[in-house]
């Protein structure tokens, strides 16, 4: 299974092709924002609205415990979500690109 | 704990004997690894033979340094909350290297970042200038962790500055030359499990004082130490300082070689996707472990007494485990913490060989033709040239405060390797010179706006203020690097480049082609 150049040529121009790169863009960057806007929307609280996170939820328990945990589990889930998608969806596109180019 | 007797600074037999046989059995994975690096492929990415889960754990074992471990646990034990802030900047980066980095990475790149960001442009003048990033962080982080193992050494077992440097720079050299990157990974995933291990047992050890429940610990801390220590304090006081640390910290993450260049050691994309998943996890845990590691001090041990011993608190988590689990278990802690170092170490310096020989070497001085054993060769002598500067440097700066060389590392890495890294990934028109440009005003930047920041300016240099504001110049350098990047490159076309954009985008999103 050599790389057909004429194919090459082909399947970049497909709008399959276009499809699968505007697709894995778009999902990638919006992950991306998310993460960027929950981090420093956390820090930016902690500049200008540092008794938010003072708030009790407890006898001295503060909100600020499970929100600061709470971030370092989204990260993770984020990574998660974007792994199923990844797994499910991109992948199984990526493997009939694949095939068409190594074809023939 | 009114009368608090540490053993700390003794001679301590339990952590010497766990230590010597962590050195004996990562130096017969060494010899076993040696016998299977014989190629560049092998010595610098382990044959790709590395799975998504064991790279994980490597990765985390490469991320989670000593000074994060000690660093962290010290933070939160003085200040509570803010520590926590901290942390979760170092952590919020590995989501960024999953969605942006990783798989482009493998995909394009062979054994180096610098094989992507020159992937389609003018091999010489870029490879020069990504070396120039790859190795001013390399050697920051490597300064850095290399005094602080000296001190830790000495604090710890009461041997000699220099005898701990000459331990930590033998061993590390012989895991890279002779095993190359099959032994570093395997001594990364041993001191991750031990690190993990080690940590868990202190927090359930701690956690036994408090009926199991981390609440009530909390409350605690809040009893003895008022409720402020529950909620941020003075950490983010000038909000521009926070934005600027948190790019660094983030960016930097998915700019640091050592990490990049473990992307290497899978097979394919979905591996190195599946290891960021794995390594987020284990660092995310690990984080979570250091903050009760933290408040168990601050409250069994007491602020106090951490602060006779270390006015940063640096030895906040090895007194607890003192406190909880005796001198054996001290022992256990402060071997593990040595282990730590070692590993992170090495995992820089195969990195910085790896530039000096891979993109030097064979891409700059060779024009991309050296043969396979001429290559391990040099790689070889490389290792052994950056472990040799790893151990002088380590010396020279005996005594001197070199704090800030991490968040320096984490700058240029931000600053010089990332913007150039995401451009070549992403912009069709970004051409030889816009890179070029970018790394050298990414790295420029960051180390001119440090040394007249007050975190050098000021704390080093013992100047009354700060000709730049900013503790760390990241916001200013990153944004520079980008700008800078964009604009020589609208000024420079480079059709050629722009013509393999194509090619090379079939290869970052379906991997065709990917070594």
């Amino acid at each position: 299974m050599g790389i057909n150049e004429e194919r090459v040529q082909e399947i970049v121009n497909s709008s399959a092709f276009k499809e699968l790169v505007s697709k894995r863009l778009k999902f990638s960057i919006t992950l991306t924002v998310i993460m960027l806007v929950v981090y420093f929307g956390f820090i930016l609280v902690i500049a200008f609205y540092k008794e938010m996170l003072a708030v009790k939820i407890g006898e001295h328990i503060t909100i600020g415990l499970p929100i600061g945990i709470g971030i370092i589990l989204f990260a993770w889930i984020l990574t998660g979500i974007y792994i199923r998608w990844a797994n499910k969806t991109y992948d199984k596109n990526v493997r009939e690109l694949r095939n068409q180019v190594l074809q023939k | 704990m009114e009368n608090f007797q540490s053993t700390l600074g003794q001679v301590n037999i339990a952590s010497i004997i766990i230590f010597l046989v962590f050195v004996a059995i990562t130096l017969c994975i060494t010899y076993w690894a040696a016998k299977k690096t014989k190629t560049t492929s092998e010595f610098y990415a382990a044959d790709r033979s590395i799975s998504g889960f064991q790279n994980g754990l490597a990765l985390s074992g490469d991320y989670m340094s000593a000074a994060s471990f000690l660093g962290i646990a010290g933070m939160v034990s003085l200040k509570g909350y803010d520590g926590l802030i901290y942390s979760i900047g170092f952590l919020v980066g590995w989501p960024l290297v999953m969605f942006l980095i990783a798989e482009p990475l493998r995909n394009l790149g062979k054994f180096t970042f610098a094989d992507v960001v020159a992937f389609r442009l003018k091999q010489k003048p870029v490879r020069i200038a990504s070396s120039f990033g790859s190795l001013m962080t390399i050697v920051f982080y490597l300064i850095a962790q290399m005094v602080g193992a000296g001190a830790l050494v000495t604090t710890l077992f009461g041997l000699p500055y220099e005898i701990a440097i000459l331990i930590v720079g033998l061993v590390m050299i012989s895991y890279v030359l002779f095993g190359g990157m099959l032994a570093t990974t395997w001594v990364q995933i041993i001191k991750a499990c031990l690190l993990l291990g080690g940590a868990t047992l202190l927090v359930i050890m701690t956690l036994s004082h408090f009926d199991m429940n981390p609440i009530k610990l909390f409350e605690q801390a809040a009893d003895k130490y008022t409720d402020s220590v529950l909620s941020p304090g003075g950490f983010v006081t000038n909000p521009w300082d926070a934005i600027s640390l948190g790019i660094a910290l983030i960016l930097g993450t998915a700019g640091l070689p050592h990490i990049l260049m473990r992307f290497f050691t899978v097979p394919d994309a979905k591996q190195a996707r599946k290891s960021v998943f794995i390594a987020t996890g284990f660092i995310g845990y690990f984080y979570i472990l250091t903050f009760v590691i933290g408040f168990g001090a601050m409250v069994l041990v007491g602020q106090d007494v951490i602060t006779i011993f270390d006015k940063g608190g640096n030895m906040a988590a090895l007194l607890l485990a003192e406190s909880v689990g005796g001198k054996f278990f001290i022992g256990f802690i402060a071997a593990v913490a040595f282990a730590t170092i070692l590993a992170v170490v090495a995992g820089l310096t195969l990195s910085g060989a790896s530039t000096l020989s891979h993109d030097l070497y064979v891409n700059v001085i060779k024009n991309g033709k050296a043969d396979e054993a001429g290559e391990v060769k040099v790689a070889r002598g490389a290792t052994l040239l950056i472990g040799v500067l790893a151990m002088v440097l380590g010396l020279v700066f005996k005594g001197q405060n070199v704090a800030f060389m991490v968040g320096l590392a984490f700058a240029i890495a931000a600053s010089a390797n990332f913007p150039s890294l995401l451009l070549s990934i992403l912009w069709k028109k970004f051409t030889t010179k816009g890179a070029v440009a970018s790394v050298i005003t990414g790295a420029g930047l960051a180390i001119l706006l440090i040394i007249l920041s007050p975190t050098v300016w000021v704390d080093i240099f013992k100047n009354e203020s700060a000709i730049f504001p900013l503790k760390n110049p990241a916001l200013f350098s990153m944004t520079a690097s980008f700008l800078v990047g964009i604009i020589v490159s609208l000024a420079s076309p480079e059709k050629e480049a722009q013509n393999k954009f194509e090619d090379e985008k079939l290869r970052t999103y379906l991997g065709i082609g990917a070594e």
